[in-house]
């Protein structure tokens, strides 16, 4: 596989970054921002529970796991995308 | 089989379960039969351990790659696997579910911690520690900044953090030996430390993988199978996890009934009564407590050695992106169901419309139950009629927090053959962890201080000869400790946790996502940020009042934001790294091409 540019590093690693801090702001609100105003949400109800306590039992971690496999998806394509994957084994 | 191990795991592993499940039928009929309590608990124990020793003796390998990184050759599925064993402790399998059935909301903030920080993992570390190629975490700080003051810092606080965390696995590994074993705690220590360093000492990192993805094969059975049971015993819906809202709402409803809050006007040494509601939000200083405790968490699973390092066995950058994602979701498994077990629990305690009520029943009923006998006879729980008027009132009922768990079968009414599954759970968890971590300090001090800054000359047999010498002599140690019983289980994992991301937590971030971070920089955020947070868990343990309610458990957050600060202005008041570094930073960047460190 040929070297990549400097070119390409800096747009595959710009894109890496985009997404990352996308990522990275999901993350906040369903780990610091929902569970801050968990007061508020518990005048809501989802599947019978409050939903302040769902999301700190339940709803972030099921975001926290299906955002890994989503991230993991575009990464794959950026890497792709610039030619930067490894070679599969 | 035809072909190597490495091609036929589907095979062993679905084996192995299939063969784990007989063995629990085979006890059920044997309690059927008429065999007692106590021996099922022992077979069920030693059963397992004897399968990990198999394990770990088949693993056994003298070659560097193989006892450092199991060779690069774990894929994605089963190194997540072996991720959630390792990162679910004893602390995890026993006290979760009593922490939030003691603890309410503010306890939470565990639960979105403990699973959030494979986020950060994922997003800012183990694809490119991957691809770094190094063996320990020591390795890429010091390969990334140059030197070996850096390497040696890293290395001391990888020591202090993983060790705190490893007698407090010790520990619970010794205290449910010893109760299933029914030998002393003290022998029990010992009896648990002698099965951790059979699954590790002869195959390293390699035998540790193999064993460890059996242990989690029995702890996740272990624990959602009670839960599950107990849900459909008592008819809370067959699969729980879904439908336990309204049993939240009806705790809420009965809180007040049952006289919540009422300070008990007795004590009984370590047990407590419920106070904190179940789900009582404040707001404010509430908040805060939460989000505080939260970041601390993920920041130090980002940081904990144990766990970095086995995203370095995977066979690409690839695959340890994708490990990273198996391995949450196999720890969410248990994530979610201890809260449902926490809550199910307390509603059988507390709802006067269910037959296993003991809150507002008479005195003299309860104090008959055979599981309130059998808790109270070890002093894990105790009931005082403190105001006599013949009901046992919530102020009245005590027990220790991290019985939850494993008393939860015989509130239920379940077979004993559940609590034998569950002991040999808890034990595979606590055993998982102690692994891990001690094999990731004997490794920073074997290969980092002992290969790297003693005798960079040592040839290969010499190097893993010391390796082990240094694994039996930690081991050792860390026993010693734990037989001592300094601190409580949580505390020295939350300890853990606070002393990993004060001092690598910014090094390692920087080290990869800012091309600017030299070694000075570096070197000042490990010092800065460990002993700023060092200094402030002494201040706060000796009677100091916490600054912004960061308490003891917190401490990671004051030394986080020292380390930041010091490496960023360090950083900038030095020289900018030569352009080797700049250019291995890039190339650590995109997952193509050769390891940076590539020969050892």
């Amino acid at each position: 596989m040929p070297e990549p540019t400097e070119e390409t590093r800096r747009k595959h690693w710009g894109k890496t970054k985009n997404l990352t801090i996308v990522v990275l702001v999901i993350w906040a609100v369903f780990a610091f921002i929902l569970p801050w105003n968990a007061k508020g949400l518990n005048e809501l109800s989802f599947l019978g529970f409050p939903l302040g306590y769902y999301f700190t039992v339940q709803g972030s971690l099921i975001v926290f796991v299906l955002l890994i496999f989503f991230q993991n998806w575009r990464q794959d394509s950026i890497d792709d995308e610039f030619g930067v994957s490894e070679e599969e084994k | 089989m035809n072909g190597r191990f490495i091609d036929n795991l589907g095979r062993v592993y679905f084996l192995y379960t299939g063969g784990f499940v007989v063995f629990i039928l085979i006890m059920a009929i044997l309690e059927q039969l008429g065999m007692s309590a106590a021996t099922i608990g022992i077979l069920f124990v030693s059963f397992t351990i004897a399968i990990y020793a198999i394990i770990g003796y088949l693993s056994r390998t003298m070659q560097v790659d193989a006892y450092y990184v199991a060779g690069r050759e774990v894929p994605a599925l089963y190194n997540g696997m072996a991720t959630a064993a390792d990162w679910m402790s004893g602390a995890s399998f026993v006290a979760l579910a009593g922490g939030i059935y003691f603890g309410g909301y503010p306890y939470l903030g565990f639960v979105v911690g403990w699973t959030g920080g494979y986020v950060l993992v994922n997003s800012l570390m183990a694809p490119y520690l991957r691809k770094f190629g190094c063996y320990t975490v020591p390795d890429f700080i010091a390969t990334r900044y140059g030197g070996n003051a850096a390497r040696l810092v890293a290395v001391i606080i990888l020591v202090v953090a993983s060790f705190t965390y490893v007698t407090a696995q010790i520990n619970a590994s010794g205290t449910i030996a010893a109760r299933a074993l029914q030998i002393p705690f003290e022998f029990g220590v010992w009896f648990g430390l002698a099965g951790i360093l059979l699954c590790s000492m002869l195959g390293g990192m390699r035998a540790v993988t193999w064993t460890q993805v059996a242990q989690y094969i029995v702890l996740i059975i272990a624990y959602l199978v009670p839960v599950i049971w107990m849900s459909n015993k008592q008819d809370f819906g067959i699969i729980p996890h879904f439908s336990y809202g309204d049993a939240v709402q009806r705790i809420q409803e009965l809180e007040p009934l049952v006289g919540l809050g009422t300070a008990a006007t007795e004590s009984f040494g370590r047990l407590s009564i419920l106070t904190t509601p179940h789900n009582d939000p404040t707001g404010g200083m509430d908040s805060w407590r939460f989000v505080t405790l939260a970041l601390c968490m993920m920041a130090g699973t980002a940081s904990l050695p144990h766990i970095l390092m086995r995203y370095f066995t995977t066979p690409s950058v690839r695959q340890a992106r994708k490990s990273v994602a198996w391995s949450l979701l196999f720890i969410f498994l248990l994530y979610f169901t201890a809260p449902a077990l926490a809550t199910l629990t307390k509603l059988q305690l507390l709802d006067p419309n269910l037959a296993t009520a003991v809150i507002g029943k008479s005195f003299e009923e309860v104090s008959n139950l055979a599981w309130i006998q059998n808790w109270a006879n070890v002093g894990m729980l105790a009931i005082s009629d403190s105001n006599a008027d013949g009901i046992l009132q919530l102020n009245e009922f005590f027990m220790r927090p991290d019985i939850v768990v494993l008393a939860t079968p015989e509130i239920a009414g379940l077979p004993f053959v559940i609590s034998g599954l569950v002991a040999a759970g808890g034990m595979a968890a606590a055993m998982s962890t102690a692994d891990g971590l001690l094999l990731a300090i004997a490794n920073a001090l074997s290969h980092d201080l002992y290969y790297k800054i003693i005798d960079p000359k040592a040839d290969t047999k010499h190097r893993l000869i010391v390796a082990r010498v240094l694994l039996i002599g930690i081991g050792a140690a860390a026993a010693l400790v734990a037989s001592l019983q300094l601190t409580g289980i949580l505390g020295a994992v939350a300890w853990a946790f606070c002393f990993a991301c004060s001092g690598l937590f910014f090094p390692l971030v920087l080290g990869i996502w800012w091309k600017r971070a030299n070694r000075q920089g570096a070197l000042a955020g490990m010092i800065i940020g460990f002993l700023a947070g060092t200094f402030y868990l002494y201040y706060v343990r000796t009677g100091g009042t916490p600054i912004l309610g960061l308490d003891h458990l917190r401490f990671g957050i004051v030394g986080m934001a020292f380390s930041l600060v010091s490496m960023v202005a360090v950083s900038l008041l030095t020289e900018e790294p030569d352009a080797e570094t700049q250019a291995m930073v890039d190339e650590v960047r995109i997952p193509s091409g050769k390891m940076v460190i590539e020969a050892h």
